[in-house]
């Protein structure tokens, strides 16, 4: 049981990670740069 | 406390920023923070994750950012609701509400505390995805649009205080946002982390990893009196030796700060299979 949940725990973290990597591959850090270097509109409420 | 004030800080170094009404334009920008922590607040050197999950599925690229989903897992499964205990700063801001001298509704939320996760599935996920404008054929951030109190209390309303020009928009939508910042931050007084419990979609997600989180609450049943302690400790209303690491507990520690015997402790896996 320990070790079907340290599996999943070690499965889980590993599947994270690879989709941060493609994530940054992708190029979306400057994706959520463009939105977030600018005052975001909707979340103060005028947008 | 003194953690949640110092993760506030190093989320939110730019205080000056309240003042001036400036927002921070550089490359840490690109990174998010594992606490709902608004980018549109002055201070702010980081991302909020749930505003850029929205970000894409409202139509940016990609509609589905693999660096988000991934980077929330992969807190979600290093820490579980321990983010919301120490990291989060709309948690500090409860926290510190929760100090005023009021009757104190020391509910469970049995029921409730499930509209959080509707608010994921929802708000947050399928409402951004699923609405375009017709000529755009964008969507809307619909959380960050309709609820989050973090947005309006640590963004809009700093910027509006500093920012003449940005005030004079505020307009309906504004003024729906900020009766349920006011709302919430009532509820915040009256019960412990109201909004955390029963709205916050970063919550519902990782309370979803909190019984496979690295760190947890150990439990020694050898150790236990029976003293009922650690219970009352808990302003969650969660019974620690019944429902250890529970998707509602925070790993605030009051529970083990209570115990007497030892019986309950932090506990960190070691990643072995």
């Amino acid at each position: 049981m320990i070790k079907k949940e340290n599996l999943l725990r070690v499965v889980l973290l590993a599947v994270g990670i690879v989709m941060i990597l493609v994530g940054i591959y992708r190029g979306e850090l400057y994706e959520i740069m463009k939105k977030a270097v600018v005052a975001c509109l909707e979340c103060i409420g005028i947008g | 406390m003194f953690s949640q004030i110092a993760f506030f800080l190093l989320q939110n170094p730019l205080l000056k920023n309240f003042f001036t009404g400036d927002i921070y334009r550089g490359r840490l920008k690109m990174l998010c923070t594992p606490g709902l922590n608004c980018y549109s607040c002055p201070a702010a050197v980081t991302s909020c994750p749930v505003g850029a999950m929205q970000l894409f599925l409202a139509g940016a690229k990609h509609s589905v950012s693999l660096f988000v989903t991934g980077f929330l897992v992969t807190s979600g499964v290093a820490f579980g609701r321990l983010i919301c205990g120490f990291v989060c700063p709309m948690g500090l801001l409860q926290d510190l509400l929760y100090k005023i001298k009021a009757p104190k509704f020391k509910a469970r939320f049995r029921y409730i505390q499930y509209i959080k996760y509707l608010i994921l599935a929802l708000f947050v996920m399928i409402l951004p995805f699923a609405v375009r404008n017709e000529l755009s054929g964008l969507g809307s951030p619909w959380f960050c649009k309709y609820i989050c109190p973090a947005g309006t209390v640590f963004g809009a309303l700093p910027l509006f205080a500093a920012n003449s020009f940005l005030r004079g928009f505020a307009g309906v939508q504004f003024a729906f946002k900020l009766m349920v910042a006011s709302a919430v931050l009532s509820a915040a007084i009256l019960n412990y982390r109201f909004f955390c419990r029963v709205l916050c979609p970063l919550g519902a997600f990782y309370s979803l990893f909190n019984r496979t989180a690295f760190i947890k609450i150990r439990f020694n049943c050898e150790k236990c009196v029976s003293c009922g302690d650690c219970s009352k400790a808990c302003h969650l209303k969660i019974e620690p030796p019944l429902e250890l690491n529970s998707p509602e507990c925070m790993r605030c520690g009051n529970c083990i700060r209570a115990c007497g015997s030892s019986a309950l402790s932090y506990k960190s896996e070691r990643a072995k299979s």
